[in-house]
């Protein structure tokens, strides 16, 4: 226990001598909340419009004017020829193209169909995709005005998130990634720049057992991830205002078998590398970006390849995604989560277990 | 000079070929990660896993569920006609949407009236429900006939084309962007090291012993990753087309050259970064916070730049991807030479030269 301690304070004062990494510690979560809070909207607004008005009636500029009224749209072009639209395109200047034909007002008193073409730029597919479908929401309310409805109103019920605004749930995800980062990360270096910079030898002669080592080399690096989240969560609560609707023993709770995965992956990568250059590439490559691409915090699961689904099983972060989203924004409990939880401890335990395997035949 | 950058290459490069682990990863795993996550990342939104809630029974309720299961876009994951089971099925994340067709449906189709059916969706995913959102109108409205008020004016009918990428496939539009990102993060973290190692074991005075000034020191380190990243990049954009049907429809000259412009600035950050840290964990800290985050968020890769605050614009202004993938989506899927994406190019050279001379600076000091 004496041994424990005293490697635990040995490592805390290595991380108090080096003026810079308490500054990246602390400031660098704060920094990525902020700017993951207001950049990860998938809130599509603002898409770039080129309008080419060939009829230039009061009736199609009245079309224009429901298109420049929604928030959807920004105008940033009117050209007098469709040719004109190719350049604005290509450049990427404008993302969505209106065309309206000439004789569009005289079909609609006529009471015949009138078309109005939409042209989108698919090189950027998801705001293509949005972009179409908000201008045909727009017709589709400028033809219900002219008196024509569809029959059929589908009305949307949103729940936990009526406002639909990805910023609360992208939010509760940075806290699991700075989580992620710093314990894992920091415990893989710290265990590899003994054995780089040759003080392991000096550390293996003395009485600790290895067991005393790693969790001595551990305890520092949780209480920094732990302070961490703490600190972020100030922000994440007030100032973006994201709601916490379970209880936040729950989210300390679920926290702590997380934590057991991305400990111990951080342990197993130092069993795995000679230099902090080689535990960096693992854990940035090999056990980071999986992290954020394969757990659905940014990219749904149920669109992968079957192979890629099963794959994800074995990915902490997506059982952790699921209790974030799970206690902060659907208010439930250990009830709902505890298949979660269980998995998390599962691969925890295993981690783990890989971890001291092979670190006991390093030292062998 | 020449010859004294080329001696520290040639050393860069010797120490390299010993750490077998690093050269191979810096080498293969562009390639590796673009297979990975080419084949994994989609936006296209399908199998959503619907609960049908229908309270009216009739044949019209049935061919309005069965319009919703015809495509691959929905999985039924229950039926029932009591609203009340929906709650936990949302709360489990069993169901992510919920189509609820109310008592009544079928008879006001019969008679020609308007009327309304329910779709339940779980918010806390905002991005697919307002993706699962504009299938289910699209989908609702080709079920439905229109009705008109007396004397109503002719409806308008929206005619979509879509350009570059008719089918809207996202992978189309990820690749480049992925690429991009792992192209930055590799630049970054192969360089972040490259500096600081010496500081830290103690060779640095060695190097100071010697006539080098910092820019060779500089280029040197430089040079060798360069090299390694042009491989790496080659390979990754070969597979990008081969595999993922990304077509290459403007020159390979020019892409070559926009991508040399992006590993450069890349590079040169890195070694930035590696000249300010004084140790490893330290610089790798920062080569991550500096080229993960904001080319995975600022860059216009996942989030539209567009839809971002004012002020947050004008930071993705400094993010080098930002015109990688303005440039490398033009070349690739637009097929539009300099003049479509002369500014970025600029851009690029641009910042590849500040960070560079301002690592000189720093190494020039601590010389």
């Amino acid at each position: 226990m004496r041994g424990l301690l005293n490697v635990v304070v040995k490592e805390l004062l290595q991380l108090r001598r080096d003026p810079k990494i308490l500054p990246l510690l602390f400031v660098a979560p704060v920094f990525q909340l902020l700017i993951l809070g207001y950049a990860a909207t998938q809130d599509i607004r603002n898409i770039e419009l080129a309008v080419c008005d060939l009829d230039r009636t009061a009736a199609s500029r009245s079309l224009v004017d429901a298109f420049t009224g929604s928030t959807w749209f920004r105008l940033v072009a009117t050209v007098d020829a469709q040719g004109e639209l190719d350049p604005l395109l290509d450049s990427g200047r404008a993302r969505l193209a209106v065309t309206i034909p000439a004789g569009f007002a005289a079909d609609r008193a006529g009471g015949r169909v009138a078309s109005v073409q939409l042209l989108a730029d698919g090189a950027d597919a998801t705001t293509g995709t949005v972009g179409l479908g908000y201008a045909a929401e727009v017709v589709r309310r400028a033809s219900e005005v002219g008196g024509v409805h569809s029959s059929i109103e589908l009305r949307p019920v949103v729940l936990y998130n009526p406002d639909l605004a990805s910023r609360n749930f992208m939010v509760p995800g940075v806290l699991a990634m700075i989580i992620m980062v710093m314990t894992m990360m920091l415990t893989a270096m710290a265990l590899v720049r003994e054995v780089e910079i040759g003080t392991m030898e000096q550390l293996l002669v003395t009485p600790l057992t290895p067991l005393n080592l790693i969790v001595g080399k551990i305890i520092p690096y949780a209480l920094v991830g732990l302070v961490e989240v703490l600190s972020a969560l100030p922000i994440a609560l007030w100032w973006f205002r994201v709601p916490l609707r379970g209880s936040f023993f729950t989210l300390l709770v679920l926290t702590l078998p997380f934590m057991l995965c991305t400990l111990g992956l951080g342990l197993l990568v130092s069993t795995l590398s000679r230099t902090q250059q080689q535990a960096m590439m693992l854990t940035a490559f090999v056990f980071m970006l999986p992290q954020v691409y394969l757990s659905g915090f940014i990219f749904p699961i149920q669109n992968m390849p079957h192979g890629f689904q099963l794959l994800t099983t074995l990915v902490p972060l997506r059982y952790y995604v699921v209790i974030l989203r799970g206690v902060f924004l659907k208010g439930v409990g250990f009830a709902v989560l505890w298949p979660q939880a269980l998995a998390l401890l599962g691969l925890g335990v295993v981690i783990l277990t890989l971890a001291r395997l092979r670190f006991r035949r390093r030292l062998g | 000079m020449i010859r004294r950058t080329l001696a520290i290459a040639v050393k860069e490069l010797r120490q390299l070929r010993r750490d077998v682990r690093t050269t191979l990863a810096l080498l293969g795993m562009p390639v590796v990660l673009l297979l990975l996550y080419g084949y994994a990342l989609s936006f296209d939104v399908r199998h959503i896993r619907l609960a049908v809630v229908d309270q009216d029974g009739g044949r019209a309720a049935r061919e309005l569920r069965e319009a919703f299961l015809a495509t691959d876009t929905f999985d039924l994951v229950s039926a029932g006609n009591d609203a009340r089971a929906l709650d936990a099925l949302f709360d489990s994340g069993r169901a992510q949407a919920a189509l609820v067709i109310p008592h009544g449906y079928g008879s006001d189709r019969v008679a020609g009236r308007a009327t309304t059916v329910q779709l339940v969706l779980d918010g806390s995913d905002a991005q697919t429900a307002t993706a699962v959102l504009g299938y289910a109108r699209q989908i609702v409205a080709s079920a439905a006939p229109v009705w008109r008020e007396p004397h109503s004016l002719g409806a308008i009918r929206p005619v979509a084309s879509v350009w570059y990428n008719p089918d809207l496939s996202s992978s189309r539009f990820l690749v480049p962007g992925l690429l991009g990102f792992i192209l930055m993060v590799t630049a970054v973290i192969a360089t972040a090291l490259a500096v600081v190692r010496e500081k830290e074991r103690g060779t640095m005075e060695s190097l100071r012993a010697t006539p080098l000034v910092a820019i060779e020191l500089l280029i040197g380190k430089t040079l060798p990753y360069l090299l390694i990243g042009s491989v790496a990049a080659a390979g990754a954009i070969a597979l990008a087309w081969g595999l993922f049907d990304v077509p290459v429809r403007g020159s390979l000259l020019a892409l070559a050259a926009v991508t040399l412009l992006f590993l450069a600035g890349g590079l040169g950050l890195g070694m930035l970064i590696s000249t300010m840290a004084e140790t490893q964990q330290v610089a790798f800290q920062a080569a991550l916070l500096i080229s993960m985050l904001p080319t995975l968020l600022l860059s216009g890769f996942i989030f539209p730049i567009s839809s971002m605050p004012r002020a947050l614009q004008l930071v993705t202004h400094v993010v080098p991807a930002r015109y990688y993938l303005v440039a490398l989506r033009g070349i690739v899927l637009k097929g539009t030479g300099p003049e479509a994406w002369g500014m970025e190019a600029v851009a690029l050279g641009i910042f590849a030269t500040v960070v560079l001379l301002v690592a000189t600076v720093r190494t020039v000091r601590s010389l």
